[in-house]
């Protein structure tokens, strides 16, 4: 019944178009793939369709505002007023303005996106905004530490919320988890940089909650993420961040740092045991000189194995130009095409329909996906020996041996939380809370080590 | 002694890293605001000539409401009385208005008695805006027509995501970065009437030509 009507609609065009063409309908000459004319109507103007204006750039300018407020704020309240109680409610803060009431969005991770893309892609028009979301985080890292992670991050704010019965990670998986969130970056970088697919933004375990809706994947991977994250300290800032990354090695070179105790470390230890996301470095003991001569040896090997497991990891990824390129929605189409033209695929897909009706050519396509494929080798390889690099840097880093006197927070790791100060005795006299440190200690045991004079810097002095 | 040189070693390092970093973030966003240059900003947009009507657009959208709408180009639209994109098959047969014989699934489409003439009932078609899903059913009912209906990014209510997550599941590329001047684009056909319709002084018309991407 349908295909008669069908037909009969089909059949009565035709007629309608004949017609028009016949009688040489001037609507018809001024656009001849109009079927039926604009009637010409005796009192009723044909009116114009009106679409509105875009959305004025207001709410992104508060944004970039609010979000150096919010930088000031943390570093302020993490280093100079030193205030766990403060930093906690800017976390609320942050949660509610940039996770749920902005959903997750303008947000420096997915930034790093639209700044790779800016920077391989000469067409693309970058956002403002973007870029200050971008850089502002850096430039804070450089002189405050990780003040953005503390309390600014509506990502990290959700797990710092949920971080109640923290375990400790043992060190070994710590730091080779710890490598998955730079291989990311790459892979970030190589697919934004050649219009792949934004995949920080598509696979952001939080977004479902900041929207409250996502399909069921989404869901499923974010309710794990949050549910880890009451066991083991911030999983998505410490092993998947890509952006996290980027400030670890800047908080490296920070001006200024959180220093656990405001001025006398007393060794007591229980920083260490309180932070839940592994980042505080008990003293060093002295090194028998068998044992230092153990890890020059080795220091020295993993200064000789880097160049290898770069050029290893370079030739290794080359092997996944193939699969890399299957994220290209293109590269799916021209293999869905093959199967299609080969008699293999039993159903078409919306894309390959829309791609028949597009009226593009299967060799020209197919060259395309091959042009990509190719590309897809050179960039995996990059991907490879940036992986290869972190590896190996990773090696070195940790054949090298530091010395330290007393407990300190980890240049890289330390978030800036600020819940060590809430356990410090030295800072609970500095607050009045106790007289004496050994109020605070268990068993009103005295503390052992020495005690050491410290600067703001957590250095000697 | 030694202690302090290292000390002072370090933080010459850590120094000179943070100038280099500070540096660095200058340059890079210098850099890509010089890029920039004259251009406007990016916003998503569907090219009309390149959508297929899967309606993807009505449940990939990350808004609870879609912020694609259809959109009629009256210039386009033929006035008709069996309207393809508002009946369905079926109900072009008994032309009654009753809901299942209508393609809307939330009766966005208003359909308007404008003028009998030789014999012929002429009816105008307007979007409900407020209404309209963007489920595209009625775009691809009339394709079979003139096409006049088409889906469009409204960009009042579009909160133009990093990656648009419709985008990502269109199947024919129909998403595109438009430059916000420009943020709309109108049918190959619909420019041509509408261009021709502004050069008779219609000033509705040339504000939408405004609007779109003039650059076919």
């Amino acid at each position: 019944m349908n295909r008669i009507l069908r037909l009969s609609v089909a059949a009565a065009l035709v007629a309608a178009l004949m017609s028009g063409v016949l009688t040489g309908s001037v609507m018809a000459d001024e656009s001849q793939d109009l079927m039926f004319p604009v009637p010409e109507f005796s009192d009723h103007p044909i009116p114009t369709a009106s679409v509105p204006e875009v959305q004025g750039e207001v709410a992104a300018v508060l944004d970039v505002a609010i979000l150096f407020v919010a930088l000031c704020l943390a570093s302020y309240f993490t280093l100079v007023s030193r205030s766990r109680r403060n930093v906690l409610l800017l976390t609320i803060a942050s949660l509610l303005w940039f996770g749920f009431w902005r959903q997750g969005c303008v947000c420096p991770i997915g930034a790093t996106q639209n700044v790779a893309l800016a920077i391989f892609d000469p067409t693309y028009v970058v956002p403002l905004t973007v870029v200050a979301f971008f850089i502002l985080p850096l430039v804070f890292t450089l002189f405050f530490g990780r003040t953005f992670c503390a309390s600014v991050c509506p990502l990290g704010a959700m797990q710092e919320l949920l971080a109640v019965r923290s375990v400790k990670v043992p060190r070994w998986l710590d730091h080779s988890l710890g490598l998955v969130a730079y291989i990311y970056l790459g892979a970030a970088v190589i697919f934004a940089a050649t219009k792949t697919g934004f995949i920080i933004c598509r696979y952001d375990p939080f977004i479902p909650f900041f929207r409250l809706g996502a399909n069921t994947d989404m869901l499923l991977f974010g309710s794990c993420v949050l549910l880890i994250s009451v066991f083991v300290g911030r999983p998505y800032c410490r092993y998947l961040c890509p952006y996290g990354a980027i400030l670890r090695v800047l908080s490296c070179f920070s001006k200024w740092r959180l220093s656990i105790p405001p001025d006398t470390c007393i060794n007591c230890q229980l920083c260490e045991d309180v932070c839940p996301y592994g980042a505080i470095h008990p003293p060093t003991v002295t090194q028998s000189p068998q044992r230092r001569r153990k890890g020059k040896r080795q220091f020295v090997i993993a200064l000789l194995a880097a160049p290898v497991v770069v050029a290893v990891f370079w030739w290794l990824g080359t092997a996944l130009g193939v699969p890399l390129s299957q994220w290209h929605p293109e590269s799916r189409l021209a293999e869905q095409v093959r199967l299609e033209e080969l008699g293999v695929a039993e159903t078409t897909t919306e894309a390959s329909d829309a791609f028949r009706g597009s009226g593009r050519s299967v060799q020209e396509l197919y060259q395309s996906a091959l042009a990509r494929r190719d590309d897809f080798v050179t960039l995996g390889g990059l991907l490879g020996a940036w992986t290869g690099l972190v590896i190996g840097f990773k090696l070195i880093h940790l054949s090298a041996r530091r010395r330290r006197d007393d407990y300190q927070a980890d240049r890289a790791g330390c978030v800036s939380c600020g819940r060590c100060y809430w356990y410090c005795p030295v800072e609970k006299v500095r607050l009045g809370l106790i007289s004496d440190v050994s109020e605070a200690l268990p068993d009103g045991q005295m503390p052992n080590g020495p005690l050491v004079q410290l600067t703001v810097g957590g250095k000697e002095s | 002694m030694n202690g302090e040189k290292q000390t002072d070693r370090r933080g010459f390092l850590a120094d000179g890293a943070r100038v280099a970093g500070v540096v660095s973030a200058g340059v890079l966003g210098g850099f890509l605001a010089g890029r920039r240059g004259q251009a406007e900003e990016n916003r998503w947009q569907i090219d009309p000539d390149k959508c297929v009507g899967c309606g993807n657009c009505a449940t990939h959208c990350v808004l609870d409401e879609s912020a694609v709408k259809c959109v009629q180009c009256f210039d386009m639209c033929g006035f008709c009385n069996r309207c393809t994109g508002y009946y369905t098959l079926d109900g072009l047969d008994s032309r009654d208005t009753a809901a299942e014989d209508l393609l809307c699934p939330t009766e966005a489409i208003i359909r308007t008695f404008v003028e009998g003439k030789a014999g012929q009932n002429f009816y105008e078609y307007t979007i409900d805006t407020d209404a309209c899903i963007g489920c595209a059913l009625c775009v691809k009912g009339c394709a079979l027509m003139n096409g006049s209906l088409y889906l469009q990014v409204m960009q009042d209510r579009c909160v133009n995501c990093n990656e648009c997550a419709i985008a990502v599941a269109c199947p024919s590329d129909a998403f595109v970065n438009v430059s916000s001047d420009k943020p709309y684009r109108l049918k190959r056909v619909a420019l041509g009437v509408m261009r021709q319709k502004a050069g008779k002084a219609d000033k509705a018309a040339q504000k939408l030509i405004d609007q779109v991407q003039a650059d076919e």
